[in-house]
This record gives C-alpha cells, structure tokens and sequence, in this order.
C-alpha cells in the first residue's frame, strides 16, 4: 500500500464522510427535538436525486404527486382540528400552506420540464419538491404522536420509511439514475487528480455545518428548537410551539437529505433505495458521537467514510459488515461508560 | 319451461366445468417490487405478451408478487402448487429466489420452470428446467474474445451476491482453457456510492482487462471509476447488464464496453439466416410496442422463451394426463425433457435428461457499446 493509495483512498472517504456527517447532523437534530428515529432521511436523497436525473432527461418526477396527496392530507388533518377547535380563520393558512403551495410548485415543474432550464433552477426544483414534504410528513405520521415513546416513534418511521420507498419504485422505476454533474473540471493535487464535483460535495457539507452552527447560535429559531431538544415539556412552558419545532426540524432534515441527493447524485448511480443504506451510515456515524453531541457525530460519519473507503480496498466483499461492526463495541463502551436513565415518559 | 331452463343451466354448467378443467394453470413468482425489481418488472411485463393458449389448450398464468425476497418466493411457490394446483410453476428473478422454488419443486413433483441461471445438484434437476443461458457458456464468449485479443491477466469486480459469485465462477471456469490469470475478486453492492478502493487494488495488478460481474446500471459504477482512473484496458461485463439504462447511467465512460448476450438485443443486426432472428424481432418489436422503445431486455426474453418450452412440451403431455393431475405434471416434466429444437428469442433449446437448460453457442452473441447503443460485434 503505497502512499498515493493511501491519499486516494482518503480522498474518497472524506467525501462520503461529508455527506455522511450532513445526514448524521440532520438525524441528530430531528432525534434530540422529537425524539424520532428518523429512518425515512435517506428517501429524500434518493427523492432529490433520482427528480433532478428525471428532469434532466425531461420527465415530470413523481415527487410532485406525492407532494400534492401529502399536502392534501395534511390540510385535511389541519382542517379536521380547526373545526373542532372552532378557530375557523386558521383555514386560509391552512390551504395556502399546505394546498396552494404545493400547487404551485407542481405547477412549476410542469412548466420548466419540458423548457429544460439550467441546472440551478432544476435544482432549485427539486428542492422545493422534496424539502416540503419533510414537514408534512411530520404532520401526517409524527404529529399525531408527538408524546408516544421512543419505540413507537420508531415503529411510526419504519412505515413511513416503507410508504415512501414503495411509492419510489412506482415513480422513479428500479433502474438507478445518474444526473450531470455540476462541473466536469479535474485538477491536480500532488498525485491526486480531484474532481471538481468532489469539492462541491465538501465544500457545501462545510458551509451547511457552518450555517447550522449558526442557526443554532445566533438566531431564536435555533434556540426554540435547542430548548426543545433539550426539555420538551419545559419549552413548551415557557411559550416555544413544540409542534412548529417538530415541523422546523423536519424541514432542516429533508433539506440536508435533499442536498446530499443532489450533491452525490453525478458521482454514483443512485436507486430508488439507496438512500437507506447512506442515510443508515450517517446513523452509525451518529451513533458514534453518542447521539448527543454534533461534533462528535460529524467526527463519527467522517470515520465511517474513511473506514468505508479503506474496508473497501483491503476486503471488498466484508466492506459493510466491518462498518456496522463498528456499532457494537461503540454501543458497548456507551452502555459502560454511562449511567443509566430509563426513559422519561412524558405523559 | 322451467325444467328445461335448468337443464340447459346444468348442461352449460357441466360444459364449462369441464372446459375449466382442461385448462392448463401456470403459476409465477416473481419481485418487481425489492432489490431485484429493476429485472423483475420485465419478467412480469412479458406475461402481458404471452400466448392464451399453450398446446392448443387454454391457459391460465397465476402471477404473485415476492418482492425479490428468497423466503417469500419459496411460500408464493408452495401456495401456488397447494391452493391453485397449478401444472407448472415459473419464476423468479434471483437466484436465491430460484433455488427456493427448485426446493418446492422438488418436493411437490412439480415441474419449474427457472427463470434465472442457477447451479443445482445433479439429483434437484430433476424437475427443474432452466431458460437462461448457463453463465458458463455467456462467459465463454467472453473468454474467447479476451483470448483472441492477447489478454493474459484479468482483474474481477462484482456484486457482493450470489451474482458476483456466479460471475466469478465463469470467469475462472475458462481461465486456463483460454489461458489467462484471474488476478482479483473485488466485491461491492449494488448501493455503493464509491467503489474507489476496490478499483485502486484492480488498477495495481495492473490487469490486461477487467470483467465486471454486476448487473443492469449497477454495473456502471466500476466501469466508470476505472475510466476515471485512466485504466485503458477493454472492460467486460456480462449478460446482466446489457439494458439502455446502463448506457445512459454510464454515459461516455462506458464506450466500448462488451458484454454477451441473448440475439434478442440486437435482432435487427443478426445476418438473415440466424436461427433466432425472426423469434427475436418478433419478440423485441412487440415488447417495446406495449413497455415503450429501447426497453428491450434479455429478462422479458426469459419468462417469453420459458412459456415457448412450456408450449413445446404441453401436448405431448395432455396425451397421457388431464390438466391438474399429478399425472399430468409427471408426464409434462418428461416431455419438457425431450423438448428439441424450440426456437426461442434467446437461442434454440434442446433439452435432453443430463440437459435442462438446451442451449448452445446460437444463444450467446457478444455486443459492443458504440455511440450510446448496445451493437452486434462482428
């Protein structure tokens, strides 16, 4: 193994790290505010990735179904609560959010499908697409059980995991995709040759991790939705929507999901399923920082990447077992090291 | 009045009942939904071409759904054979899914009719017949041309499945009669995002050629890795991969990729007096008809060329036994086994006992990625 294998083979991992670290930040966000195992976070890669291919190719993606009958049901919901509750005047709000804007969206992509616009605006897209449904996905299956337990919640994301994969295969086939990348540029670095799109990857994981830090810091957003994460009846005390942040922290997961789609869709071929296995990585990364810590858990997928990479060159064929092996002493050493608080019931 | 009324009800009743039982009942599992649903779906759409009878006999396809999953396609097999008495069973498209219903098969003397290439022992064969061409003699074609063109070393990358291991197996299998090495056995899934590591071993045993043994546009990734990587050797993939997908996913990269396959892929390129040729168009022209042009596949061929056999061997058969007996399922399955010279759209069957599958170099022809179509080699 000489030194050029052993920088390509960094190369390689500290780019799926990146997009590993995004997912494990996004399910670490969702699980610390709503204590949901987000299983579904790899379908909005897949979701963005396999819309922006078929835009490409000039064929309106099935998102916008799914975006429209997911919409539709949320108003329903919505609209069911608002009759009860007798607040009627919610019932504008109610359509323009969750009916007239998923409208217009789908309107949207119809009419710039067939014009086969550039490839920001495609982007620009499908991220309107794809970010939307992760808070109405949080309305539909999570809001109703806001306060059930761990498992439950596990239970309620396994099946929406299986809806929304099911419904991808009727969408966007069983064949995988492969959009164009952002730019074809090479270039050296010492004995590497670099892809320009490898850059993106990392560059936009850095300004993403950057701009989380910063909404969590600085703006009163992040800070409801840290006062959320950290005691969710205490929050809702002292005035903090706990729903709305439910909905927030949604809506920043399907947007890193629906980011890494894109980012990592011209460098492999993605299937309608493969966003589970990736979002699953970015599990194992958290995992690794504990399930508490950001940082930790970004080091943790960035280690997945980089251990990923090496498995594959020294034992392809047990590559993904060594990488979920890795769970178990991390796990082992957790349960060691902490003490242990039975699970808060808050009811 | 009425007495006659109802006699004739119980006449046409009777009629119908027995009409209802010479009606032969095929049963079929397979996953267009799971891992394998990328092939799955066109083993199902070519149900929809299917001819209504078989032997002259009307015919009944009963198709379930396993979801690509070995277990589920084992219970889908034994409800069919128990609930639905079919007389032959079919399906399904992966081979752990196979060697489950064979197991069936087996057990209930069903005759089964495979849909994808596996590898049985001796005594199992007995009820299995199997329509793919066997990976041997696809890789043959492989081995043949690595040889006539001076390749001496060749580096494997392949799914990590009982695929990639069959892929491997072939490649060994001729290495010493064609007279190259195979160097490595590199392993990724179909979900990889990045198969760099894998591809930097192949690239430093510096390999005359590379075959990949993956299937549909899972086997564009290597490709396109090793293209990135600057390996200037021709790159081999195999009978599994050989669909329009594969070329758009692979884009520029994969120029120049070979690959065997059924005739069916290139009808249209086959000299006239090739013994497929008609069976082929015929078949290729009236699947993309109904799924949509430059859909063609080797899979929809499979479930069509398994129904040709079933029709081969059905009146032979209904000599002997009716339609839903367990004597009728015996004699189908010896006289599948004398089945000969069945022109299917892959190649020419001719079973014998020692032979379930039937085919020879008439079902294999090698294919060339040039200007973004998959074309005959010459």
């Amino acid at each position: 193994m000489t030194a050029e294998i052993v920088a390509w083979l960094a190369q390689d991992g500290i780019t799926n790290g990146a997009i590993y670290a995004l997912l494990a930040l996004a399910l670490l966000l969702v699980f610390t505010v709503t204590r949901v195992i987000f299983v579904p976070q790899g379908e909005f890669i897949a979701y963005a990735a396999l819309s922006l291919a078929l835009m490409e190719s000039g064929r309106v993606p099935g998102t916008i179904y799914i975006l429209l009958a997911g919409g539709a049901l949320a108003a329903a919901m919505e609209t069911a609560r608002a009759v009860r509750e007798r607040a009627l005047a919610r019932l504008p709000r109610i359509l323009a959010l969750y009916v007239v804007l998923p409208a217009a969206v789908a309107g949207a992509v119809w009419w710039a499908v067939p014009r086969n616009l550039a490839q920001w605006v495609q982007i620009l897209l499908v991220l309107a697409m794809v970010v939307p449904l992760g808070p109405i996905m949080y309305r539909v299956a999570y809001q109703p059980l806001a306060s059930a337990s761990v498992l439950v919640l596990f239970i309620v994301s396994m099946a929406v995991h299986y809806v929304l994969m099911g419904l991808s295969l009727v969408f966007f086939g069983g064949e995988g995709l492969r959009s164009r990348p952002f730019s074809e540029g090479q270039f050296q670095l010492g004995v590497l040759n670099v892809s320009a799109q490898s850059l993106w990857v990392v560059a936009a994981s850095l300004v993403l991790i950057a701009a989380l830090w910063f909404l969590f810091e600085r703006t009163i957003y992040g800070k409801a939705l840290r006062a959320t994460a950290v005691n969710r009846v205490g929050a809702r005390l002292v005035g903090i929507p706990t729903n709305l942040m439910g909905q927030l922290s949604f809506l920043l997961a399907a947007f890193i999901g629906a980011v890494s789609g894109i980012l990592i869709s011209p460098i492999t071929t993605l299937y309608y399923d493969t966003g589970f296995i990736i979002g699953l990585k970015g599990f194992v990364g958290a995992i690794l920082g504990g399930m508490v810590s950001y940082p930790l858990a970004a080091v943790g997928a960035l280690a997945v990447g980089l251990l990923e990479s090496f498995a594959s060159f020294w034992a392809s064929a047990y590559k993904e077992s060594i990488v979920f092996t890795l769970i178990i002493p991390v796990l082992v050493w957790l349960s060691l090291r902490s003490h242990h608080v039975e699970e808060e019931e808050e009811k | 009045m009425n007495r006659t009324l109802l006699a004739a009800v119980a006449a046409a009743a009777t009629l119908g009942a027995a009409a209802a039982h010479a009606e032969i009942t095929i049963g079929v599992t397979l996953g267009a939904t799971g891992p394998g649903a990328s092939l799955g779906i066109h083993y199902k759409n070519a149900f929809q071409l299917m001819p209504k009878t078989l032997g002259g006999e009307p015919v009944k396809y009963v198709i379930l759904e396993d979801g690509s999953d070995a277990t589920n396609a084992g219970k889908n097999a034994r409800k069919l054979i128990t609930e639905d008495r079919v007389d032959a069973i079919m399906g399904s498209n992966g081979v752990p899914s196979s060697l489950q219903i064979a197991q069936v098969a087996f057990e209930t003397k069903t005759p089964y009719v495979c849909l994808t290439p596996i590898s049985l022992p001796p005594e199992k064969y007995h009820w299995t017949f199997v329509v793919p061409q066997p990976t041997e003699l696809m890789m043959g074609a492989v081995a043949e041309h690595m040889k006539a063109n001076g390749v001496k070393t060749v580096g494997f990358i392949g799914f990590s499945d009982g695929w990639g291991d069959l892929m491997y197996k072939a490649t060994t299998h001729h290495a010493a009669a064609y007279g190259y090495k195979v160097v490595t056995d590199e392993r990724y899934a179909r979900a990889d995002t990045s198969v760099t590591g894998q591809i930097l071993k192949i690239l430093a045993a510096k390999p005359d050629a590379v075959v990949v043994g993956g299937s549909g546009t899972g086997g564009a990734l290597p490709h396109v890795a090793l293209v990135e990587r600057g390996y200037k050797g021709r790159i081999y993939h195999n009978h599994g991969t050989v669909n329009a997908e594969f070329i758009k996913v692979g884009g520029k990269a994969v120029e120049g990729a070979i690959a065997p396959t059924g005739p069916l892929i290139v009808p249209e390129e086959l000299p006239a007096n090739y013994p497929t040729k008609k069976v082929s168009l015929d078949f290729t022209k009236r699947y993309e008809e109904a799924f949509g042009a430059g859909r063609r596949n080797a899979f929809g061929g499979y479930s069509y060329d398994g129904v040709l056999i079933l029709d081969a061997a059905v009146p032979a058969a209904l000599k002997k036994a009716k339609p839903g007996t367990p004597e009728f399922r015996a004699a189908l399955r010896d006289a599948l086994e004398g089945v000969k010279n069945v022109v299917g759209s892959h190649g020419v069957y001719n079973m014998t006992a020692t032979n379930h599958n039937g085919q020879d170099e008439r079902a294999r022809v090698l294919v060339r990625v040039e200007n973004g179509v998959w074309r005959l080699l010459k």
